[in-house]
């Protein structure tokens, strides 16, 4: 017998609720849902768009009638519950419709506060809240001409402008000196104002209203200083109230709203409640991500896999009108233990102003120019250290040394602007993706539209125009969870491994209690790195949890064909290395031969099974596998140096083969290359490597963190040094403080930008214990990983049935 | 009509893995779940035919090494908003040896 949930309330934050639940346990529970309203679930927050006649109705329904059906949810649509009762467990619908439960889910959502004064229960008074308000305030658009709104607040602007866009004449009545107080500080305030009445808005600032006139319809409003104006319409935005006269009247305690503790349940266990009705932690939300995070954590608790919290939301907040970029978030006006940072440029109507505590980013307001608002979000999310990044704070993400992308402005975007490169996916059907589709997460739009999914430069753009798309509701986890198949970020997962001394996948799960049987590719393939990498002695490789170039030791091509590249010392080699590859070209009949960027030779077009043949012929040259498939050292590019080079200053070519010797065959979080140049003209390009050396008349230059492929970055110098033995030394401990840091498939350059510089100067510069330490564990890990795998699959016996078929059958 | 060919011991394919059997007119991959389950489906991805049996197996799902599309072992059916299908044989274990349909 399935346990019954009835949740109240056909809302986002409930319906959000039901959805992760089937997603995670599907078959639980028996689920029956009220709602008020006579239509399925639909995306409150685009109703200023639908207002404004930039979207339909259709547009921003996000669970049909239909969808209820095919997911055998029960609903009750426009049947408001009455009734709780908690004795023998049931609620009732003003129809007398009633349900038992086992467990009750309360996402009453909020409803607009109307100010009490005389007249306000006249015709043409509304709120702005639902489907019905915005039909009012179109018929009005098409039947009279002057519209007042009370209350300059986000909601309020919005529909002013809303129908603003209809032609009607409208005046927005404000109690403070300053428009949306809760998300502007006074400069910025005054600016959307004067672009507003640009736009044709009236506003009568610090003005109460005392009474609102008319014979039955309204005509006017008199305001407490005696003044008056003519109005056909007044819509009341001036704040939101907690719906939670059902949870009171059946006992449950309330305050501002229905108090819920961290895994949202109220004073009766079997009872929760999410959205905008509750009350966390003395905090009441209005606004859409946070309540999405409450979902989630709901959804957890009712699938009893409750290791979810749910631990408050920093908001932030973007105004939906069509021309006007405005964004704020988090503590934008700061106290006496703050500092600002302040940008303010009246002629082009720019403005950005952050502030700042103990060197962490607390809260931004921007102006005219919203596109870096998504970076500083996640800056104060994530809690990060800006120190090494001071000096560009303030000109945003595009300034620190990213030619990439990140320099367009995605609003200013036409809809056939191709947004991801990889997979050619415009602007436009990004857009049409999340209003159509009712996505919210960067992680559903990769999914439907496979925008940002391939190589992920494209993200920042991506994230751009779900945040343009949905307003400031669009969610940014806060600390990003490994996959979706645990809570647990990639920090917590290496720490647990560490001190929990796990040292296989199949653990790790068990202790992390992982939500799915055996994991997916993405935690797989992290997982097996990070025990392999902190247990180098212990753990054992698992080759199915490895990607399929890296278990067979050779690139799968796209038509499932594989490519041989092998290794060329600092980029040198002989005419005997060089008759053996042309004879295993010849022999298998390879057609194409290619010069790799990372100075070596590659041979395309190979059937599987042959490829231990291929190798075996190779290991006889002297050959081996140059990793060109793997999360690995690939390559050390060298110049001739000073060995030929008159410009030379020291011995590159054999430093390089000595960093190779080295380095070779050691696993990374992603691929990792290095350069060794002669001089300071910089000919193997060391600059954008992961690691890289110039050669100076007095010693080495060692360079970090650069990339030459999606992001160009040029690397940061870390340090100069006088000897060979120095680089090396250097050289290892920074590959392994990487390797032992950084999340799987994170770059070094990304990573250099995250964790900061002076965190990586600090360990392998400064530190001189500690460089020793990462240098000697390096070195201890590179005994055991430095085998041949072509050998030992060419000749060892090792894993024969990775190139075999197991059967030809004449059928 | 059913066409039932032996293809192996169960240990020859390891667990979460894959092994192929040639047919004269295309490929079938034959998978092995961390459950010991076994299925079988033509070794090609609906999307770009990318071989199935290279992928990474996970509960009764392989992600194909092309593009990570999600493939159901049971149906044979793209997962998630992805959309297309590959043939399913069916495929059962035993005394320890595989057989499979090929209908």
């Amino acid at each position: 017998m399935k346990e019954k949930l009835v949740m109240i309330g056909n809302g986002m934050a409930g319906m959000r609720t039901i959805e992760e639940l089937l997603k995670i346990a599907p078959d639980m529970y028996d689920i029956t849902v009220f709602g008020d309203e006579p239509y399925g679930n639909y995306n409150r927050i685009l109703l200023s768009p639908v207002l404004a006649g930039e979207k339909t109705i259709d547009d921003i329904m996000l669970n049909t009638i239909e969808w209820y059906e095919e997911n055998n949810v029960k609903l009750h649509a426009g049947k408001r519950v009455t009734e709780i009762n908690r004795i023998s467990r049931t609620v009732t619908s003003e129809d007398g419709t009633v349900e038992d439960y086992d467990r009750l889910l309360i996402a009453t959502g909020s409803q607009p506060f109307i100010i009490p004064v005389p007249g306000h229960d006249k015709e043409g008074v509304i709120a702005f809240r639902d489907i019905k308000d915005v039909d009012t305030m179109l018929d009005a658009t098409r039947n009279y001409q002057h519209a007042t709104v009370i209350g300059g607040g986000l909601l309020g602007l919005e529909a002013a402008n809303g129908m603003m866009q209809h032609g009607m004449k409208v005046t927005v009545v404000h109690l403070g000196d300053t428009l949306m107080e809760r998300q502007m500080d006074t400069v910025s305030g005054k600016m959307l104002k004067n672009s507003l009445e640009e736009k044709g808005m009236d506003f009568r600032m610090e003005a109460q209203t005392a009474e609102i006139s008319g014979n039955g319809r309204v005509t006017g409003i008199k305001f407490a200083d005696g003044t008056s104006i003519d109005t056909d319409l007044v819509v009341m935005a001036v704040g939101i109230r907690p719906n939670m006269q059902l949870a009171q009247q059946s006992g449950l305690h309330c305050e501002r709203g229905i108090v819920v503790n961290d895994t949202m349940q109220t004073y009766d266990p079997r009872i929760y409640s999410v959205g905008e009705c509750v009350q966390h932690r003395g905090n009441t939300y209005g606004l859409v991500a946070p309540l999405f995070e409450m979902a989630k954590v709901c959804a957890n608790h009712l699938a009893q896999m409750g290791i979810g919290l749910y631990e408050g939301s920093v908001t932030s907040t973007k105004l939906k009108v069509t021309g006007i970029d405005l964004f704020s978030a988090g503590d934008f006006i700061g106290d006496n233990n703050t500092e600002e940072m302040v940008m303010q440029d009246a002629t082009s109507g720019l403005y950005k102003k952050l502030v700042l505590k103990n060197n962490q980013l607390i809260g931004a307001v921007l102006y005219g120019d919203t596109k870096e608002g998504a970076w500083y979000f996640q800056l104060m999310r994530s809690g990060q250290d800006i120190s090494d990044i001071r000096d560009k704070l303030l000109f945003g993400e595009s300034h620190l040394g990213d030619s990439g992308h990140g320099g367009d402005h995605v609003a200013a975007m036409s809809d056939d602007a191709e947004i991801c490169g990889c997979n050619g996916i415009c602007k436009g059907d990004i857009v049409q993706a999340i209003t159509k589709k009712g996505l919210f997460t960067l992680d559903e739009v990769r999914a439907h539209t496979k925008a940002s999914a391939s190589c992920g430069s494209c993200t920042g753009l991506v994230e751009q125009i779900l945040e343009s798309t949905l307003g400031s509701d669009y969610e940014t986890p806060e600390s990003k969870p490994m996959c979706k198949c645990t809570d647990h970020s990639h920090e917590q997962v290496r720490e647990a491994i560490r001190k929990q001394h796990l040292t296989s996948i199949k653990d790790v799960r068990r202790a992390l209690n992982w939500k799915t049987v055996d994991g997916c590719p993405s935690c797989r393939m992290s997982l097996n790195y990070y025990v392999q990498s902190a247990w180098h002695n212990e753990a054992q490789d698992d080759p199915q949890s490895r990607f399929i170039n890296e278990r067979a030791h050779a690139n799968i091509q796209k038509n499932g064909k594989y490519s041989v590249i092998p290794r060329m010392w600092g980029g040198m080699t002989t005419p005997d290395e060089l008759r053996a590859i042309a004879n295993v070209a010849e022999k298998y009949e390879i057609k194409d031969v290619h010069l790799t960027g990372g100075q070596r030779i590659g041979l395309y077009g190979v059937e599987k099974e042959v490829l231990p043949e291929i190798w075996k012929d190779l290991n006889a040259a002297g050959m081996v596998s140059g990793h060109a498939y793997g999360k690995a050292l690939r390559t050390v590019k060298t110049c001739v140096g000073k060995q030929w080079c008159r410009f030379g200053t020291q011995d590159s070519t054999a430093l390089g083969i000595k960093l190779e010797e080295m380095t070779w065959a050691s696993w990374m979080p992603h691929k990792f290359k290095l350069a060794v140049s002669g001089c300071p003209r910089n000919c193997a390009e060391a600059t954008i490597k992961d690691f890289g050396v110039v050669c100076v008349d007095s010693g080495y230059e060692l360079h970090i963190g650069g990339n030459g492929g999606i992001k160009v970055r040029a690397t940061d110098l870390l340090c100069n040094v006088a000897t060979e033995a120095e680089v090396m030394e250097y050289c290892g401990a920074f590959i392994q403080f990487y390797r032992e840091d950084a999340h799987y498939l994170e770059r070094t350059a990304p990573w250099v930008e995250r964790v900061g510089f002076s965190r990586i100067e600090e360990t392998v510069v400064k530190d001189e214990a500690k460089r020793k330490h990462y240098y000697e564990r390096f070195l201890e890990a590179q005994k055991i990983a430095q085998v041949d795998p072509w050998q030992e699959r060419a000749t060892g016996g090792v894993a024969p049935h990775e190139f075999a078929s197991i059967k030809i059958a004449n059928v | 009509m059913s066409n039932w060919i032996e293809v192996g011991q169960l240990e020859e394919i390891p667990q979460q893995g894959a092994r192929v059997v040639k047919t004269n007119d295309f490929n079938i991959a034959v998978f092995r779940t961390v459950n010991d389950e076994v299925f079988a489906v033509k070794d090609e991805c609906p999307h770009k035919q990318g071989q199935l049996s290279q992928g990474i197996v996970h509960d009764k799902k392989v992600t194909c090494p092309l593009h990570n599309w999600t493939i159901s072992l049971e149906s044979g059916e793209a997962l998630g908003p992805d959309e297309g299908c590959t043939n399913v044989f069916i495929a059962k274990v035993e005394g320890g040896m595989v057989t499979i349909d090929l209908g």
